[in-house]
């Protein structure tokens, strides 16, 4: 039985797939800002079959929260062994490009607040020489577009830092999982026409259950974004520049 | 974009214009009321009513779909908690594994807790078990004053009576508690037997009633002359098994609207006579899922009536005229051309229901459904409304598009003591039509 660190426990991808995880019988901290969804959360992971369940309020976007937050959840369950970090906002696009404030913000919530949590979680789990470090980033990351590329910046630069910390923490034995989601059907992208790409969070859910067990390193979800990511890389800069992505 | 439409997509609604607000568990309040005192709400959860039971045109739709969470399981007592927008599916996943099922369930698996209470929904058990409505412990349930309140057999009875069944209309239903129904294991022992007629489907029935647990029938409506009312009787125990249980997720999918004219009298006619005669293995021991759902299989079936949707139709007949009027009705159906490519028969028992305007009673139910031919299709469902009428039978709400004010208030007399319950700021599509408000 493991010990389980979820942050942005509330997200419906976390969600669901806390959900997968709780059946296994596993102790869980769930994080997120909204008191009211952790605590129907906790119950409902109890139900599922969860040892024991702690949470707590917390803006991760504020760094300065980190090292205390980590400390009471390794204190509260013993050790931290699989953390699954699922925060994040879409941000909007047009103001992110009026102002570098807004700009800073997004990329302080998706990009730089996440690094500082894995430079804490990275150190910690270096010692223990164990354990499955899951973070969401996005194909959006793979290459820069028009329609998000301040989204794509943070998470391109945030997949790169998970790439090197894989890198470093092979040989301690820690896993290092970059999830990778598609269009995804949640609150976040509640404002989008959602044509056939579209997956509900419960198939990403599974994925990343999976890709926890079966030790992946790099995974999109669902599969098939690997691909498509693979051909829109592949355009030559030249014509890519005049497409409207 | 969700759809907002019910099962039977009939009537056609536009839902992007639908105003839909999503409720979140514990923090929800009532959006808009201070701006404009004649709003009114209606839950909506997984559109699988059939007519506009689930739709609220004029006014709101409350998504409860993020009211997903379990709230309390007793696995030794059977007893589960849960908020409104869990389906059965997701119940069906928990309880199994530990041989509990649900006491009471419809047709398929998609339905969500807070609709089963407020359909009172019934299935093949109802003569033995009587509704999901008689299995509810307390629910809690917010009205548009904020006051949530909390309805059990013994506490606020008058609403929790009301509720049961009550459409949605006398508050949303925030969560449910109800008992769950040990089982032996995770298959059912099943026998399916043919009837030529409506007196061997009697016969048969009535001889089923003890011994076994479920028991449901399928009918053919186009046969006429002497293979009128024949069919396909099929009965179950649950019995043991050792397999772990897997809930079936639909591999298929109706991928868009078929044309209109593919279910129409002549491929119904093909297919009743193939299912008809096919070779039937009499006992058989078969899954949880196929026994219960067996549509479920097959997701979004709806669109196989195309663009235009169905109508359903079912009605109770009362026990003494039973067979005069299921005789009726088959015939009038056949002579009509017009064909039902699903139609049940089922005989209810006597238990009775807490839920106030519950539909099911003793006696005969016959489900049947009609791709939606417009005026035709109107005329026709008026007509089987006639004989429902005329030997004091009932119609049932959950699968009803069309039904007029003055059948309605034939059928459900005891409206006027349920409307003192309703909530002042609810509403639904149905309850316009059928009632003056």
């Amino acid at each position: 039985m493991s010990n389980i660190l979820i942050l942005g426990a509330t997200s419906a991808i976390a969600k669901h797939t806390t959900r997968l995880l709780a059946a296994d019988e596993h102790t869980l901290y769930l994080v997120a800002r909204n008191e009211d969804k952790l605590s129907s959360m906790k119950q409902d992971m109890l139900v599922r079959g969860a040892t024991d369940v702690h949470y707590e309020t917390c803006d991760l976007a504020d760094n300065s929260q980190h090292e205390s937050l980590l400390k009471r959840a390794t204190d509260s369950m013993s050790s931290i062994d699989i953390v699954l970090i699922a925060y994040g906002t879409l941000g909007i696009q047009k103001e992110s490009e009026k102002s570098y404030a807004n700009t800073l913000a997004e990329l302080q919530t998706n990009c730089l607040s996440v690094i500082s949590l894995l430079t804490l979680l990275a150190n910690q789990f270096e010692s223990q020489a164990s354990g499955t470090i899951a973070v969401i980033s996005s194909p959006s990351g793979d290459r820069g577009r028009q329609s998000n590329y301040i989204y794509g910046t943070a998470k391109g630069a945030l997949s790169i830092f998970l790439q090197g910390l894989r890198n470093r923490l092979a040989k301690s034995k820690v896993h290092v999982l970059t999830i990778k989601p598609g269009f995804v059907d949640t609150p976040m992208t509640k404002d989008f026409t959602k044509g056939f790409l579209w997956v509900n969070p419960d198939v990403i859910s599974k994925g990343i259950y999976n890709a926890i067990k079966k030790k992946r390193e790099v995974v999109y979800l669902p599969f098939f974004w690997g691909y498509i990511m693979m051909i829109i890389k592949s355009i030559p800069e030249k014509i890519f520049k005049r497409l409207s992505l | 974009m969700k759809k907002y439409e019910s099962w039977g997509r009939y009537p056609h609604i536009d839902s992007s214009k639908q105003d839909v607000y999503h409720v979140y568990p514990d923090s929800f309040s009532f959006p808009k009321l201070e701006q404009d005192d004649s709003l009114s709400f209606l839950a909506y959860a997984q559109g699988r009513s059939y007519g506009d039971v689930c739709l609220n045109e004029d006014g709101i739709l409350l998504d409860t779909h993020h009211l997903d969470h379990f709230i309390q399981y007793d696995k030794e007592k059977g007893l589960l908690r849960c908020e409104a927008g869990v389906t059965f599916e997701n119940i069906l996943q928990l309880i199994v594994p530990h041989n509990w099922f649900l006491p009471v369930t419809p047709g398929t698996k998609y339905v969500s807790v807070g609709g089963a209470v407020a359909n009172d929904v019934h299935g093949k058990n109802h003569h033995k078990a009587g509704t999901f409505g008689k299995y509810i412990t307390q629910f809690e349930l917010l009205r548009s004053t904020g006051e949530r309140l909390i309805c059990s057999p013994k506490e606020n009875t008058e609403l929790f009576n009301a509720t049961i069944g009550g459409l949605g209309l006398t508050g949303l239903i925030n969560w449910v508690e109800f008992s769950l129904k040990k089982i032996p294991g995770h298959h059912i022992q099943q026998e399916t037997l043919r009837f030529n007629n409506l007196s061997e489907f009697f016969q048969i029935s009535d001889d089923s009633d003890k011994d076994w647990e479920y028991t449901v029938a399928w009918i053919d409506c186009i046969a006429q002359g002497d293979e009128l009312g024949r069919g396909l009787f099929m009965r179950g125990n649950h019995c043991d098994s050792n397999k772990k249980y897997k809930s079936k997720e639909s591999k298929l999918a109706i991928p868009f609207d078929a044309p209109s004219f593919l279910l129409n009298k002549y491929t119904v006619k093909a297919f009743n006579q193939l299912y008809f005669k096919r070779p039937i293995k009499q006992h058989s021991k078969v899954k949880l899922d196929p026994f219960f759902y067996p549509l479920d299989g097959i997701s979004k079936w709806n669109r196989l009536y195309g663009k235009k949707g169905f109508m359903q139709y079912q009605c109770v007949i009362p026990t003494e005229h039973r067979e005069e009027a299921m005789l009726e009705m088959l015939k009038l159906i056949s002579a009509s051309g017009q064909a039902s490519f699903l139609s049940v028969l089922k005989e209810f028992g006597d238990i009775q229901s807490p839920g106030l305007l519950s539909f099911p009673r003793k006696g005969t139910t016959l489900a049947l459904d009609f791709p939606n031919r417009g005026d035709r299709t109107l005329a026709l469902l008026e007509q089987l409304d006639v004989i429902t009428l005329k030997f004091n039978g009932s119609v049932y709400p959950a699968k009803d598009a069309r039904m007029s004010a003055e059948s309605f208030s034939q059928y459900y007399s005891n409206w006027n003591d349920f409307e003192a319950h309703i909530d002042p700021h609810f509403s639904s599509n149905f309850r316009r039509r059928v009632t003056s408000k």
